[in-house]
Parts: C-alpha cells; sequence; structure tokens
C-alpha cells in the first residue's frame, strides 16, 4: 500500500460578514484553496471563545485560524478589537505551554478579498502540513 | 520470616521487576513521595507516605468501561478490558493497607465490581512499617497498628535490614521468588523495631483521638448537630481530601462522545463537589453544609453501620496535610464529641 | 517594621465587636498544630481571645469568602486583609460581587507567610514550630530541633512579593508599606526562553500531576462564578477527572484565560494545589503579556478599573506579533 502524505484538518471560524463572504467570493472566482480548510461561520470573530479552539484541536484539527472584518470595520463596530485581544493572549498563552505557534493565525479578510482568502488558506495549509499531526494537543480517545 | 541487608534491597527490587510490574514510593522532583513504576536507579523513599494514597492501584482515578460504536440503527457494545497483569506494589503503609479492606467491602460484596476484582486479583501488596509515625498520624484510633501493617507480605525496616513476612498464599509465592536474595531469620530484631514504634505511637498528638461518640447508630444524634455549620462554613468545596484519601470510594459514570462513538468511562467523583449525585430533579445537597456533613458521617457513621463498625476512615493524616484551608476529619472529630482523654 | 501582634487583632476585634461596630470577624483561626491554621467566622469575644491567631501560616486570602458570606451573615463583618489580598478585595468589588457596606476592613501587615510543606521537606513529624528572628525553630516528635531561614520557606506566592501596601481598608494596623521591585516575571522569561519542546515537556510534567481536585478554582478570589462550566453537565466540557493530558491542559489554560485581566496575582492557586504544580507561572504569563502589549495593568489597583480584556485600543498589537518579540 501506498504511504499517503498527512491531509491535515483545519478549521477557520470566520465573520459571518467579511472572511466568509470572502471565502464565497474565492470560489465565485473559482480561486482555489485546499478542501482540508473546514469553515465553521460565525457571526463575529468575537463570538470564538478560546473553548472553541481548544475543542477544535480536541476533536482532531492540526490547525485553527480565525477570520474577521479588518480593524475598525466590524459589523458590530468592535467585535474585532475585543477578538484580537482574546486570541493574542491565547495564542501567546498555547505557544507558552509548547504547542507550536503555526498552527494558530488570526486574519482579517473582507468580503472583497477573495484572492487574499485563498492565498492565507493556502499558506496556513501549507505551514500546517509541514508541521505534521498535532500531537500536543491531542485527545487520543478521539483519534481512534 | 526471612531478612536482608538493605543494601540488597535494590537487588530485589530488580529480581521482583524482572517478573511482574514493581511499584513503589520514590521522591519526585518536587521532593515528596509518589509511587512509579520501578527502574534501574530508583530508590525507595524514606517519607512516612505519598501525597497521594496507594488506592488507584485498585481502583484509577479514570477507568473505561465499555465502548458504543453505531452503524445506522445498530449498536455495538465494545467490551474494551484488556488482560491484566500482575503487578506488586511495595511499601505500603497499614493504613492505605487497611483501606484496601475497606475498599474490598465496597466493591467485592456483591454485586462484585469485576474491574475492582480484577486489579485486587493480580496485585500483590507488600507494606512496610512506619518507623516514624508523624504528627498527622491518627491510625491507632481506628485500631491500626503500624508496626504490624497487613497486606500479602509485611516488611520491616531496621537500620541495616529489611525484614520480610507472608501472610498470604500470594504472599508466599513472593517470598519464594526473593528466597535466594533473603535469609531465614528470627523475629527478634522485628520485636525491638515493633516496640520502638510503639513507643513513638504513645507520643503523637493525635494519639488518643477517640472514635466513642461515633459509630453505627449514631445518625439521629450526629445529623442535626448545630457543629456542622460552623465546621463547614469554610470549607471551598473543593475535592482535594476526597482524591488525597485511601478511602473515598465514590464514583461516577460519564459518557464521552469521540465523534466516532462513545466512551463510558468512570472516575473518581467528590461529595464535596455542588454536582455530586445530580438528578434529574436536582441536587439532594443543596449546601456546602450538607455536602461536608455527607463526607464525614459517611465515613463515621454510615460506613460502620453498614459494615459491623467499622470505620471509613483509616487515619492516614493526608487530608490534614493536603485541605488548603486545613480543615479535616480531626477537627470534625473532636469538636462533634471526640474527646481526647489528656 | 514592628511585627503586629495576635493580641493587637484580638483586642481591635473585640472593641469593634463590642461598640457593635461590627457582627462578625472574619479571621484566622488555631488548629490541631501551629501550621494547621483555618479561616473562621468569629461571633464573639470569648472564641476571638481563646481561638484567634496570626502567625506566619495564615496564608489563606480571605476575600473570596466576603462573596458567600456578606449574603450569607446579616450584620457587618470586619476582615483582616493583607497586603496582597486588598487586591483581590477591590477586584471583587469591581465585579459587584458583594457589598462593600456590609464589610468592614482592616489592614495588617504581612512579612511573607511560610509553606509548611517546604518546612515538611527538611524533617518529618513536627511538635512545634516557633517563630524567630531569622525563620523558624521547628520542634520534632523526637526531640530534635533545627532551624529553617525564613526565605527558604516561603510560599511560592511570597517569595516574590509584589507589595506591602494596601490598596483597600477603613482601617490600618501597624505600619504601611510600599510597592516592592520583584522578579516574579523570571521564571516566566526563563520558560519563553526555551523551545517549544523544552517548554511542553514542562508543562506536560507538570501539569500530569493533576488530579482535578478544582482546589486552584476554589481558592481562586477571581474564580467566582456560580456555576462553574466544569462543574455544568450542560455545558460540554463538564469533567470531574483528568482523563487525558487534553483535558489536564483544556482545565488549566480555559481558567487561567478566564481570569486573565482580572488575576492579581495572590497566589493562591500554587498554594492550594496539593500535587505542587506552579499554576501561578500560567497567570503570571498572561499578567507579562498583558504588560507587555496593552499597557502595565495591575488588576485590584482601585475598584471600577477596566480590564484589559474588556477593552481595546485600535492600535493593539496584531495576534501574529506577540510572538515575535525578541526574534
Amino acid at each position: 500500500m501506498q504511504i499517503t502524505e498527512h491531509k491535515p484538518l483545519i478549521v477557520a471560524f470566520c465573520c459571518n460578514w467579511c472572511s466568509y463572504a470572502g471565502a464565497d467570493l474565492a470560489g465565485n472566482n473559482r480561486l482555489n484553496y485546499p478542501a482540508d480548510v473546514k469553515i465553521i461561520r460565525v457571526p463575529c470573530s468575537c463570538r470564538v471563545n478560546p473553548m472553541f479552539v481548544l475543542r477544535a484541536f480536541q476533536k482532531g484539527a492540526d490547525g485553527v485560524i480565525i477570520c474577521g472584518c479588518h480593524p475598525g470595520d466590524c459589523h458590530y463596530t468592535s467585535g474585532n478589537y475585543y477578538a484580537r485581544r482574546r486570541m493574542a493572549m491565547l495564542f501567546s498563552m498555547l505557544d507558552y505551554l509548547g504547542i507550536e505557534r503555526e498552527r494558530t493565525r488570526v486574519e482579517w479578510v473582507s468580503a472583497a478579498e477573495g484572492a487574499k482568502f485563498s492565498a492565507t488558506m493556502n499558506d496556513f495549509v501549507e505551514k500546517v502540513t509541514k508541521l505534521g499531526k498535532n500531537k500536543r494537543l491531542e485527545d487520543l480517545r478521539c483519534k481512534k | 520470616m526471612r531478612k536482608c541487608s538493605l543494601s540488597a534491597i535494590n537487588s530485589i527490587f530488580e529480581e521482583i521487576a524482572k517478573n511482574t510490574m514493581l511499584f513503589l514510593p520514590v521522591d519526585n522532583k518536587d521532593g515528596k513521595a509518589e509511587y512509579k513504576k520501578w527502574q534501574e536507579g530508583f530508590l525507595l523513599s524514606e517519607k512516612l507516605n505519598t501525597v497521594k494514597s496507594p488506592k488507584e492501584f485498585l481502583f484509577p482515578q479514570t477507568e473505561n468501561l465499555m465502548e458504543f460504536k453505531t452503524s445506522g440503527k445498530n449498536i455495538e457494545i465494545i467490551d474494551t478490558r484488556t488482560a491484566k497483569e500482575d503487578f506488586v506494589v511495595f511499601g505500603v503503609r497499614a493504613c492505605d493497607a487497611k483501606a484496601f479492606d475497606i475498599l474490598d467491602k465496597v466493591f467485592l460484596t456483591e454485586p462484585r465490581d469485576s474491574y475492582y476484582a480484577s486489579c485486587r486479583e493480580h496485585g500483590t501488596i507488600i507494606t512496610l512499617a512506619c518507623n516514624k509515625p508523624s504528627e498527622t498520624c491518627f491510625c491507632s484510633a481506628f485500631g491500626i497498628d503500624p508496626a504490624n501493617p497487613m497486606g500479602d507480605v509485611s516488611a520491616w525496616k531496621t537500620e541495616n535490614e529489611m525484614f520480610f513476612e507472608a501472610n498470604t498464599e500470594k504472599g508466599e509465592k513472593f517470598i519464594e521468588l526473593i528466597k535466594n536474595l533473603t535469609e531465614k531469620t528470627d523475629n527478634k530484631e522485628v520485636k525491638k523495631q515493633k516496640e520502638k514504634i510503639s513507643n513513638i505511637m504513645k507520643k503523637l498528638p493525635l494519639a488518643n483521638l477517640s472514635t466513642e461518640k461515633f459509630g453505627g447508630g449514631k445518625t439521629k444524634e450526629l445529623f442535626d448537630a448545630p457543629e456542622w455549620a460552623e465546621l463547614s462554613s469554610t470549607c471551598l468545596g473543593c475535592g482535594t481530601c476526597t482524591f488525597v484519601c485511601p478511602t473515598c470510594q465514590c464514583y461516577d459514570i460519564k459518557d464521552f462522545n469521540t465523534g466516532k462513538g462513545v466512551i463510558r468511562f468512570r472516575c473518581w467523583d467528590s461529595c464535596m463537589y455542588s454536582n455530586f449525585t445530580l438528578m434529574a430533579h436536582g441536587n439532594n445537597r443543596n449546601s456546602q453544609k450538607e455536602r461536608f456533613r455527607q463526607r464525614f458521617m459517611h465515613k463515621l457513621v454510615y460506613f460502620p453501620e453498614n459494615n459491623d463498625g467499622t470505620f471509613g476512615c483509616v487515619g492516614c493524616g493526608r487530608c490534614l496535610s493536603r485541605c488548603p484551608i486545613s480543615m479535616n476529619i480531626v477537627k470534625v472529630m473532636k469538636k462533634l464529641g471526640g474527646k481526647t482523654n489528656d | 517594621m514592628q511585627k503586629i501582634t495576635t493580641d493587637a487583632l484580638v483586642q481591635k476585634a473585640v472593641e469593634l465587636l463590642n461598640n457593635n461596630t461590627v457582627s462578625y470577624v472574619l479571621g484566622w483561626k488555631k488548629g490541631e498544630f501551629d501550621y494547621d491554621i483555618t479561616p473562621y467566622v468569629f461571633k464573639d469575644e470569648k472564641t476571638l481571645k481563646e481561638e484567634f491567631i496570626y502567625s506566619d501560616f495564615c496564608g489563606v486570602n480571605l476575600s473570596k469568602y466576603l462573596v458567600a458570606k456578606t449574603k450569607e451573615l446579616a450584620g457587618k463583618i470586619l476582615v483582616f486583609l493583607k497586603p496582597c489580598d486588598t487586591y483581590s478585595f477591590n477586584q471583587l468589588l469591581t465585579e459587584h460581587r458583594f457589598n462593600r457596606e456590609k464589610v468592614y476592613a482592616i489592614g495588617i501587615p504581612c512579612e511573607g507567610m511560610l509553606d509548611i510543606d517546604k518546612i515538611k521537606l527538611n524533617l518529618e513529624g513536627i511538635s512545634s514550630i516557633v517563630e524567630t528572628k531569622e525563620g523558624v525553630k521547628v520542634n520534632t516528635l523526637d526531640d530534635k530541633t533545627i532551624e529553617l531561614e525564613k526565605q527558604a520557606i516561603l510560599l511560592e506566592k511570597c517569595k516574590n512579593c509584589k507589595s506591602k501596601k494596601h490598596y483597600a481598608y477603613d482601617e490600618l494596623l501597624g505600619e504601611e508599606g510600599d510597592v516592592l521591585d520583584n522578579n516574579r516575571f523570571d521564571e516566566v522569561a526563563k520558560l519563553e526562553s526555551m523551545t517549544a519542546e523544552e517548554r511542553f515537556e514542562f508543562w506536560q510534567s507538570q501539569l500530569s500531576k493533576c488530579i482535578r481536585c478544582n482546589a486552584c478554582r476554589d481558592a481562586c478570589p477571581a474564580c467566582t462564578c456560580e456555576k462553574c462550566v466544569f462543574d455544568n453537565p450542560n455545558s460540554g466540557i463538564e469533567n470531574k477527572s483528568p482523563a487525558n493530558s487534553f483535558e489536564e491542559k483544556l482545565f488549566h489554560i480555559i481558567r487561567a484565560f478566564h481570569v486573565a485581566g482580572r488575576c492579581t496575582d495572590c497566589g493562591e492557586c500554587s498554594r492550594a494545589c496539593p500535587q505542587n504544580i506552579p499554576l501561578h507561572l500560567l497567570n503570571r504569563k498572561f499578567i507579562k503579556d498583558i504588560n507587555e502589549h496593552y499597557g502595565e495593568f495591575q488588576a485590584g489597583l482601585e475598584v471600577g478599573q477596566r480590564g484589559p480584556l474588556v477593552s481595546y485600543t485600535t492600535e493593539d498589537v496584531e495576534p501574529s506579533d506577540v510572538f515575535n518579540k525578541g526574534e
């Protein structure tokens, strides 16, 4: 049997107003991004609770990316500003615990940036693929 | 009775480890004793006792019971038990050994707990007399003699030698295993050591702790005692006392959804937790006072009532040294009327 | 600094009880041994005189008890606060966790509290512990005596004391101290300078000791949720035991995150931990990050402060740039 290359599982939390529309635009423009990216639509990047990120890793994600409106452009005025602080703190903590920092990312993608969405995802998937399987924040019970 | 010199003890460990898994208390990085699987270079801890009790060997903190897999309308039930290996636990103190008897009463009476029973069958317990009981020790209140620990094999340590005596069939087998490394001896030295220990026991600050006011049939007398409110008033409701306790045996059974099936496992539970024995209608103990009372009534009244007077505490003193606010069973016993004779 | 005596505190408490300023006194009560001290609500002069104590083993932060006690008890409560406890006191008030009107706070000096575990590493079987100028004299059951230097047996939280200054009180006993220069972030910086593998090894070995007794949470003055998600069967993450290494990390990351920006670094988590996990290093990481990226912030300095994680500036650092410092 041929050994297949490790296919990572990426969870992308995308805000409804910008990044999710950005992903849509990427699709409409036929811009490729890997199918390993599973998008979860959230009302705002600020909706992402740190627990969501950890839960994604627990259930088998190899990388988690959070996408929201550009700072200043939040549909709810300031949601992404709060998200920015929270995720900066959370990801810094994960890094402190020795979880590879390339497994987490925050990107601002507007509804007009289909190309940026595609490029971001391609880049993120490539980096996470290089890291291999998520071993440091895994729940073995979910791998069986 | 057999003996070996203390310098030979490591070769005995080596011999045991050749045949079975050997666990013994060793000093960890924090300088505290902890049961670990023996490896070359591990030394038996000099500490009086471990932070966590050895009950884990028979009743692990989490234990998978079974798994479920669903496909369509079918549910497949998978028995996840694997064949248990034999193991030896060395250096168990008299109190902890007695705690195993208490656990036996819970898990081995019908309906027998097969998970526990299989651990019990495969384990050989080698106890070690306490040469230096400490101020937190009050095992004598429950009729335990640290100079005469039970278990499959009892061991005594003197200045230069270690003595072994088998108490059970399993113990005989163990003695047979280390026969070439030990020699036959009389019990003179051990007797001297026992006397030394007894003398220390008399001097312990908690030596005269009385259990007179407790035991089966005292429920009515103690349940509504006004002291409970005061005793529990600053209890944090954490589970430290229950999780370091060698006799606490309550557990919860939970399902974990793996996304591909369900793992049913059991884990230690603590009566100090607000979600202990939570039922559909809610909780039957709503305040920390009630939860606190449950823990001590269970150990001092309910358990002896159902088990011919055996108390559910062995006086190991772990809760005394580990409680973040230093509230413990000794304070409860003294307050509720267990007078000291001094 | 003049050391405050138990008698002085008792005298004050009795005075306030007798002139009806307060109805209860939240303090520390003597136990079986010299180190075995329990927080306690005193109601009368007699018990205060017989059982109240303020010694080197009164590490427990009493401020959290005010949340429950102000609701439970009808009258005014006198509480004794060490300098670091006053930060927690303010933080709880900021979060509207108790009614300030029902509390009479007395600030008392503290010269660092001792860790009985560290004393017991040196010897077992303690009959008495006597405070001396340099530290303590420990007498054992077999009639031996050893002397230990204070610095070596301080509680983890007192080793790098951040302040001897009280930030909240109605009355102060003894002299006021100062905010101290301290090295409390050194250990965090040391971890940060390690490789990811080393950090992972470190935390894996530490967190795997966790027995999920929740003592860290229950002792923490910032953890005052009526119902913790980890106790709530409907939350989806309730768990009573660290079933595997993921659960251990989940609990401690989420707990540290939940108190981030609110943690006053009182160190109760590490003191309460029966397994000696250096939990304060998680909280201090957040404090250090907040200080570096969002400006110096100390929770509990005053009532009504806005926490760093519930505010923002438009120029905040990007999450990707937090990693890039010093590289």
